[in-house]
C-alpha cells in the first residue's frame, strides 16, 4: 500500500509535498532498541518475571545466609502454610486492583465469615456444611454492599472499602461478643472447620490441604482472568472504563461481579484460616488488609489497574513469606522485617511506574 | 491500490436516514428537526461549525443519546437505540475519537472486546474458555484485508503502537464483523500528515469493501478528497448536501458558517 499510486482524488494542493514521502506509517516494525528498553519491554510483556527473580535470588540469599536451617522441606513447607491465607485474600485483592481499585474490607469480611462460619457450626448447632455456606453468602453479601456503593452511587472504593472495613468489622464483635470460638470446641462439633489444616507429610515436609487448595485456586483464577472474556473484561474496565463501555462491556456488572467474587474468595479464605489457627477468633487477621495490598503490589500488579497477574499475587505473598521466614532464621530483629517488606513495596511500585512508561 | 469511485444510483434506498430530529438541553437546541442519509457504499462527510450539532447528530445515530423526537431508518425500518450497544447490534459501527481501545490489552484482544469468541463444547459453554486460535487468525484476517497485517506480533499490546497504527487497529475492528455501517469521528486529527494519508487510505480501502462510512471532519482538505457527498450541519438541522466535485472548499465553508447560500439543488428538503 502506498499513496503516490494514483490515488482517487488528488491531495491538497499543500500536501503535495508529502506524496513523495514515505507512507508506510502502520508498518509496524521495530528500531532496534537500546538493551535496557529491551530488557523494559521484556518485562512489560512478562511482567510476572520480576517477582519470579526476586523470589529465587532471596531463597538463594537466605539459603546461604540461614544455612541449613532454612533450606529444608520442612521449614519450605512452613512457609508455604503462612503465605496460605493472604495470598487467597490476595486473589481477591488482586481481581479488585485490577479494575483499578482497591478492597480495605477484605480482612473484615474474612473475619467476620469466620466468626459466622464458627458459630453456626459451634454454637447453634447448624451442620457444619451448610454453617459454612452461610459465611460463604455473608461474604457475598458485603462483597455485594461493596459492589453498590462502588457502581451505583458512584463512591471511590477506597473511601467505600475504608468504610466497610470498619463496619464490617464492628459487625463482627457484636456477632461473636468478642468472643473466641475455641479449637477444643470446634474440634470435637465441627471438624470440617479445620479439614485444610490435615497435612500430607512429604518426607520432612508437611503439605496441608490448605496449602494445595491455595495452589488449586491460584491456578483457578489465573485461568479466569486470562482464558475466559470476563477476565479480559476485568482487565478492560480496570484499563480505561470508558473504553469499555464504548467497546460493548457492561462496566457497572463486570464491577459488582468483581467485588462479589471477592468477597466469596474471602469467605474461603476465612475457613481457611479457622483450618490454620484452629479456633475463630474475631480479633485474627486484623493485619491481612494491607498484607494482600503488599502481596499484589510486590507481584507486580498495579494500583492504576488494567495490568497485573494472578501469579505475581502468589509469588508476592511467597517473597514476603521467605523474608519473614528468612530475617527470623537469620536471628533479625522483627521489625526489620517490616522494613524490608516496606522497602520491598517501594521497590515494587517504582518498578511498575518506570515499566508503564513503555507506551510512552 | 486504486479504488473505484462507486456511483450511487439515485433511485438507491439510503441505508441509513434519520427524519426530524430533535434534541433539547435545557434551552439549548442541539438538534433542530435534523435531517440524515447515508447511501449503500458511500462515504458521506458531515461537516459544521462548533456547535452546530453535528456531534448530537452522530450521537444519536450512534445510540449515545436518545432523541427527543424523530426517527432514525436502518434499511428503511425504524430503529430505536437505549445505547451504543443497540446500534452495534444492527451493525452500526463507530471508530470514536478516543478510538476506545484498551491499552493494556493485545490487539487481537480488542479486537474482540466485547464479544469474544468461545471454543466449540462444554470447556467454552461451562468454562467460558475464550477461543483464542480463533481470535488470533480473524484479527490477522481483518488487519490484512486492510493491508495492515505487516504486524509480527497480533499479541502485542495496543500502548506499544503508534497513534496512526491504533488508529488502524480501531478502524479494522470497526469494519470487521459483518458491520454495515461504519462511522469515524475525527479518525485525522490526533495525526500527523504521513499518518493521515494512512488513514485515509484505509478509509477508501473500507469503502471498496462495499462499506458506507460516515465521516465527521474538521479537516477540509481530507473531507474534499474521500467524501462521496458532504452533509452540511449548521443551527441543528442539515443545510444542505452538497458534491464536492462541484464546490470549492472555500464556497463549502462558506456554507458553513452562513455566509453563502447554498447552491439551489443542494439544499435540504
Amino acid at each position: 500500500m502506498s499513496a503516490n499510486e494514483t490515488p482517487p482524488r488528488a491531495p491538497a494542493d499543500f500536501e503535495k509535498v508529502a506524496i513523495g514521502a514515505q507512507a508506510t506509517v502502520a508498518t509496524f516494525k521495530e528500531e532496534t532498541p537500546s538493551l535496557l528498553k529491551r530488557i523494559q519491554h521484556l518485562l512489560h510483556v512478562h511482567p510476572t518475571a520480576i517477582p519470579a527473580l526476586v523470589l529465587v535470588l532471596s531463597v538463594a540469599v537466605f539459603a546461604m545466609a540461614g544455612g541449613q536451617r532454612f533450606l529444608t522441606a520442612f521449614n519450605l513447607s512452613v512457609v508455604l502454610q503462612q503465605v496460605t491465607i493472604i495470598a487467597v485474600i490476595g486473589i481477591a485483592q488482586t481481581i479488585v486492583v485490577l479494575t483499578a481499585g482497591i478492597d480495605l474490607s477484605v480482612g473484615a469480611i474474612a473475619v467476620l465469615a469466620s466468626m459466622v462460619m464458627g458459630k453456626l457450626a459451634v454454637t447453634a448447632g447448624v451442620p457444619t456444611p451448610l454453617a459454612i455456606l452461610i459465611g460463604v453468602a455473608v461474604g457475598a453479601a458485603c462483597g455485594a454492599v461493596n459492589g453498590i456503593l462502588v457502581t451505583r452511587f458512584r463512591l471511590p472504593p477506597f473511601i467505600v472499602t475504608l468504610g466497610t472495613w470498619y463496619m464490617v468489622f464492628a459487625l463482627n464483635l457484636w456477632y461473636s461478643d468478642s468472643e473466641t470460638i475455641r479449637s477444643q470446641d470446634i474440634g470435637e462439633t465441627a471438624p470440617l472447620l479445620q479439614f485444610f489444616a490435615t497435612a500430607i507429610p512429604i518426607g520432612d515436609a508437611r503439605l496441608t490441604y490448605g496449602s494445595i487448595a491455595m495452589v488449586i485456586a491460584i491456578a483457578l483464577f489465573w485461568y479466569l482472568l486470562s482464558m475466559t472474556a470476563w477476565g479480559r473484561h476485568v482487565h478492560a474496565v480496570g484499563d480505561d472504563p470508558e473504553a469499555a463501555r464504548l467497546a460493548g462491556i457492561r462496566v457497572e456488572r463486570v464491577l459488582m461481579s468483581v467485588y462479589i467474587v471477592a468477597g466469596i474468595v474471602c469467605a474461603f479464605a476465612a475457613w481457611m484460616m479457622i483450618s490454620r489457627y484452629g479456633s475463630a477468633s474475631p480479633q485474627s487477621g486484623q493485619t491481612s488488609n494491607l498484607d494482600s495490598i503488599t502481596a499484589v503490589v510486590i507481584g507486580g500488579t498495579s494500583l492504576f489497574g488494567g495490568r497485573g497477574s494472578i501469579v505475581g499475587t502468589l509469588l508476592g505473598a511467597l517473597i514476603v513469606g521467605v523474608f519473614r521466614n528468612g530475617l527470623a532464621l537469620s536471628g533479625v530483629n522483627v521489625l526489620w522485617q517490616d522494613f524490608a517488606v516496606g522497602a520491598l513495596i517501594i521497590v515494587a511500585v517504582a518498578l511498575d511506574q518506570w515499566l508503564r512508561r513503555v507506551s510512552q | 491500490m486504486s479504488t473505484p469511485v462507486p456511483q450511487v444510483p439515485v433511485s438507491q434506498a439510503p441505508i441509513l436516514e434519520a427524519r426530524g430530529l430533535v434534541k433539547r438541553y435545557g434551552r439549548v437546541t442541539a438538534l433542530d428537526h435534523a435531517d440524515f442519509d447515508l447511501m449503500p457504499g458511500e462515504i458521506l462527510a458531515v461537516i459544521g461549525d462548533n456547535g452546530a450539532g453535528k456531534s448530537s447528530l452522530i450521537k444519536a445515530l450512534t445510540g449515545a443519546i436518545r432523541p427527543d423526537h424523530g426517527t432514525i431508518l436502518f434499511d428503511g425500518q425504524p430503529v430505536s437505540f437505549d445505547s451504543p450497544i443497540d446500534a452495534r447490534r444492527i451493525g452500526i459501527e463507530t471508530v470514536y475519537q478516543n478510538l476506545a481501545l484498551s491499552p493494556a490489552l493485545s490487539i487481537a484482544d480488542n479486537l474482540f472486546l466485547g464479544r469474544e469468541p468461545r471454543v466449540a463444547g462444554p470447556l467454552g459453554t461451562l468454562l467460558g474458555m475464550l477461543d483464542r486460535p480463533r481470535m488470533r487468525r480473524e484479527a490477522r484476517a481483518a488487519l490484512s484485508s486492510l493491508g495492515l497485517m505487516t504486524i509480527q506480533n497480533i499479541d502485542q499490546p495496543v500502548e506499544t503502537l503508534s497513534g496512526g497504527q491504533r488508529q488502524g487497529v480501531a478502524i479494522a475492528r470497526a469494519a470487521a464483523f459483518g458491520s454495515r455501517v461504519v462511522i469515524m469521528d475525527e479518525p485525522t486529527a490526533a495525526l500527523g500528515v504521513k499518518e493521515s494519508r494512512k488513514v485515509l487510505e484505509l478509509i477508501l480501502d473500507v469503502r471498496a469493501k462495499g462499506l458506507p462510512i460516515v465521516l465527521i471532519s474538521h479537516n477540509m482538505p481530507h473531507v474534499f478528497e474521500v467524501a462521496d457527498r458532504i452533509h452540511i450541519h449548521r443551527l441543528g438541522r442539515r443545510h444542505a448536501v452538497v458534491d464536492p466535485r462541484a464546490i470549492t472548499m472555500s464556497d463549502a465553508v462558506a456554507i458553513m458558517t452562513g455566509a453563502m447560500a447554498p447552491p439551489g439543488e443542494a439544499r435540504a428538503a
